[in-house]
């Protein structure tokens, strides 16, 4: 049974298992899932991409952030029946950006072309992941669904976080 | 002239006719309408009755004439300004030039002009390429001048602008500098609507001829394509971005600008020599690596066994200063080693320690704070300043290493964060290296002046067990150095010999712009006082340790923790990049003594403040080491953009299961009240679960029952 103390003006409390196994009568204010203050996910409301999302890293803000906005903004609003067909060319400048940063973009040449194709279907899963996701725990699991959306080269960079 | 004058003349008596027409007209109805007042006073334009038509008809020609006349002669004037203007750079910059060459040392950097050139309808602003200059020119931002042609049409008293006519020959020898400043177009405002581009000017300090031609203003370039010198960087002169500080703060700033403003071109400033790093491993994980070369190398191991470097980026991340105008997506330059002395925010533009002026359009200051002394030490003159560390930035943490492994004894001062991290951080070495580590501050427990004290005592006992000698409530009043030992002589009388002394009593916000910026230092929390939004001025904004600002929730107040420099970094780039955003995302922070005892903490978490812990038995699995072994993730701060380490490695196995069954604060929720509500929450050695924390803190809601709250957050659950 839990138990209780008072030292001056802090209080304590000893709770077993049992005691809490009853769930919690404490009410929480329901979230506005469109508040403009809070910390919004990878997708915003009206369907934009949060660049500014921790879980990106720094990739929209590196050296090669322009590259990265316009290759994941393509295939995002991307309509075609394989999402991202046309934005080859896109993904393209993006890897030759990042291969004159091999300090900032680590490269893992056998899995690029492979990780390329992965990243660009498992985007589609990100978005409504990331919206989806408080955003105080984007970082967490966030970053691990949005590795895999992110491009290739952004796995091992997510991990790494030694570059952006 | 003349012309005007003769005008005049003849439109004088032209209009007193007119007038007297008018009057007459005027009169004659006058007569009438007494005579039917029904019919009211009939109103008589001059042009109205025959007989003055003739010579309103002339009076409107001269009218129109004299206008025309007018406007001419204004032409005539401003062009013959603009090539009297040309002719004198051309004349200046042939003749700096010259002076160059003589006086190798005066090697300032300065941009060609942008004038106005204003015309009567048009704005076009010319540019007239002074010198060969590699940076661009500064594009006329009327965002940013705008506030200016507000001021007096002489610059302000302390930016004497000098207008170096070449009339006179006593040149200055003083090292001109290059400053930016708009003139408004004094006489020339009522006729043109241009805002007034910035302006380059040289200041040849001596030769002060204020206003030589009172009537037009007279921007003056002063290209210097100066000598070599030795070791200055080509330093743009206007950076759209100017971040201030080059801390955790800062980089958060810059990458929130470059995601939100595409092609962005962001300069930082800072006095350090490093590029940006984080400063958590520097007290806990850097002290627990295997690696020797550590101190060089700055990396640690996360525990989910990825190594990364404190740095936030390598080198190769952040492009040249000289660079950054060029850049054709923008970027991100850092200058180092160089101290922001001035700040002037009328003219959007500070000064470096080396003189050097930068002009921005917006701005972000985030300098962080200095490292408190205490007052014995300082007095206690320069043999105990010698073994004396304070300890903030990296070459801090390379000199105290260095000193752990040649030193017998160390006190460290101080009983918060940082001096309770370091004290079992170097208690951890205490049995590799033979070495001491004693640990003294005036408060009762460790984290007295967070922890209430039931708890603080408990963590105070967790701390001796990682080899630290605790001397609580023991306030120093001597500091002396005897035979090249210290001896700290307490206020109670005891007596402590040690080597080498570590102060962590504090940070002191650095607000040194504050003078010349007239910016609002706060008197309760210190640091720049700002809004929610994090702004002190329409284009400044603080961030990080230095901002004391107004947390809608919680109140004003000014943190000085790891994870809301990233959080006010990020949101001062995104105000700064126009999203106009409160301080609403309450930032963390966390702590680990040892691995028994690790916590993360949201919200104002005062030892003064009424509390309420719920707390369950520990079970061996509750530990820092545990939590992120089982997430993988080794992530402890949320809102960071980068992955941080959580706890050292624990390579000593304690006694460890009997000894965590006594413990009654295992695991537990603490809850910190002000009036009835929860501002502050402490999850102890409980982990994952700071969002709710957050929501809790959010909602801002009296709750009846706080143990109904402390089940959100399931304890007992692994």
């Amino acid at each position: 049974m839990s138990y209780c103390r008072q030292e001056g003006k802090d209080r304590i409390i000893f709770v077993t298992k049992e005691d809490h196994e009853a769930p919690s009568n404490a009410e929480l204010i329901a979230d506005d899932p469109n508040d403009p203050y809070e910390e919004q996910g990878l997708i915003l409301p009206n369907g934009d991409i949060n660049w500014n999302c921790p879980c990106l890293g720094g990739m929209a803000s590196g050296p090669c952030g322009s590259q990265f906005k316009e290759a994941f903004s393509c295939f995002h609003y991307s309509k075609e029946e394989v999402k991202g067909s046309e934005c080859i060319d896109n993904f393209r400048n993006m890897q030759e950006c990042m291969q004159r940063y091999p300090e900032l973009y680590p490269q893992e040449e056998d899995k690029e072309s492979t990780q390329a194709e992965a990243s660009s279907s498992s985007v589609s899963a990100a978005p409504t992941e990331g919206s989806a996701l408080p955003p105080e725990t984007d970082s967490t699991p966030g970053t691990s669904t949005s590795e895999s959306a992110v491009s290739s080269d952004s796995t091992s960079l997510v991990d790494n976080q030694t570059a952006s | 002239m003349l012309k005007c004058r003769t005008v005049w003349k003849k439109l004088a008596p032209l209009a007193r006719a007119s007038s007297t027409v008018c009057r007459q007209n005027v009169r004659r109805t006058g007569l009438t309408s007494r005579r039917i007042p029904a019919c009211g006073p009939v109103a008589h334009m001059s042009t109205g009755p025959a007989g003055g038509g003739r010579e309103n008809q002339l009076y409107i020609l001269l009218v129109g004439a004299a206008g025309v006349g007018g406007a001419l002669y204004t032409y005539r004037t401003v062009k013959g300004d603009s090539q009297r203007y040309q002719d004198r750079i051309d004349e200046i910059s042939s003749r700096s030039y010259k002076r160059a060459t003589a006086e190798p040392a005066t090697s300032i950097k300065s941009e060609s002009s942008v004038i106005p050139e204003p015309e009567p309808e048009a704005a076009p602003s010319q540019e007239p390429e002074a010198a060969p200059s590699p940076e661009e020119p500064s594009p006329p931002a009327p965002d940013a001048e705008v506030a200016a042609p507000e001021t007096t049409e002489l610059p302000p008293a302390d930016e004497p602008v000098v207008e170096a006519s070449p009339e006179e020959s006593a040149e200055p020898a003083a090292v001109p500098v290059v400053e930016e400043e708009p003139l408004p177009p004094s006489e020339l405002s009522p006729l043109t609507e241009l805002l007034p581009a910035p302006v380059v000017e040289s200041e040849p300090a001596a030769a002060e001829s204020p206003a030589a031609e009172p009537t037009e203003p007279q921007p003056e370039v002063v290209a210097e394509s100066g000598g070599p010198a030795p070791d200055s960087l080509k330093v743009p002169s206007h950076t759209p971005y100017l971040l201030i500080g080059g801390g955790t703060a800062s980089f958060a700033a810059a990458r929130s600008i470059r995601a939100r403003d595409p092609g962005a071109k962001v300069l930082i400033v800072t006095d350090e020599s490093d590029p940006p790093y984080m400063r958590p491993p520097l007290s806990k994980e850097l002290w627990f690596s295997d690696d020797p070369g550590v101190t060089e190398t700055l990396r640690f191991k996360q525990w989910n066994g990825k190594e990364r470097s404190i740095y936030f980026q390598p080198p190769s991340f952040y492009i040249n200063a000289e660079e950054l105008n060029s850049a054709e997506n923008g970027g991100v330059a850092i200058l180092t080693g160089k101290k922001v002395v001035h700040m002037d925010v009328r003219g959007n533009k500070i000064k470096l320690d080396d003189d050097t002026e930068i002009s921005y359009d917006k701005c972000l200051i985030a300098t962080g704070g200095v490292p408190r002394n205490l007052q014995v030490i300082e007095r206690a003159g320069e043999e105990v300043m010698k073994k004396t560390t304070l300890f903030r930035k990296i070459e801090d943490f390379k000199s105290l290493d260095k000193v752990s492994r040649n030193v017998k004894s160390i006190t460290i001062i101080g009983g918060g964060f940082l001096g309770s991290e370091l004290a079992c951080a170097l208690g951890r070495r205490s049995t590799e290296y033979d070495l001491e580590v004693v640990q003294m501050f005036p408060e009762k427990g460790n984290m007295g002046k967070v922890l209430p004290e039931y708890l603080s005592n408990w963590t105070t006992e967790k701390v001796k067990s990682e080899g630290v000698k605790v001397i609580s409530e023991a306030l120093v009043k001597s500091v002396v150095c005897k035979d090249d030992k210290l001896e700290i002589k307490l206020k109670d009388g005891r007596l402590v010999k040690t080597d080498h002394i570590v102060a962590a009593v504090g940070l002191e916000p650095n607000v040194d712009l504050a003078k010349s910026a007239g910016l609002e230092v706060d008197s309760d929390f210190g640091g720049f006082r700002v809004n929610a939004e994090l702004q002190a001025r329409s284009n400044i904004w603080v961030a990080g340790d230095a901002a004391c600002f107004y947390d809608i929730r919680l109140g004003r107040r000014r943190v000085e923790h790891h994870d809301h420099a990233v959080v006010s970094g990020r949101l001062a780039g995104e105000n700064m990049t126009g999203a106009n955003k409160p301080y609403w995302h309450q930032s963390m922070f966390w702590s680990d003594l040892g691995p028994d005892v690790g916590y993360e903490a949201i919200g104002i978490v005062d030892s003064s403040l009424p509390t309420v812990g719920v707390f369950a038995k520990a079970t061996a699995k509750d530990t820092p080491k545990a939590a992120t072994e089982k997430s993988g993730t080794g992530i402890r701060s949320e809102s960071e953009t980068e992955e941080t380490a959580t706890s050292p490695v624990a390579s000593l196995t304690l006694a460890p299961t009997a000894e965590q069954n006594k413990d009654e604060y295992g695991k537990g929720v603490i809850f910190y009240l002000r009036d009835k509500v929860v501002v502050g929450i402490i999850l102890w050695n409980v982990f994952n679960r700071m969002p709710i924390a957050r929501k809790i803190i959010k909602d801002g809601e009296e709750h009846a029952d706080l143990n109904e709250v402390a089940k959100l957050f399931n304890i007992h659950d692994d």
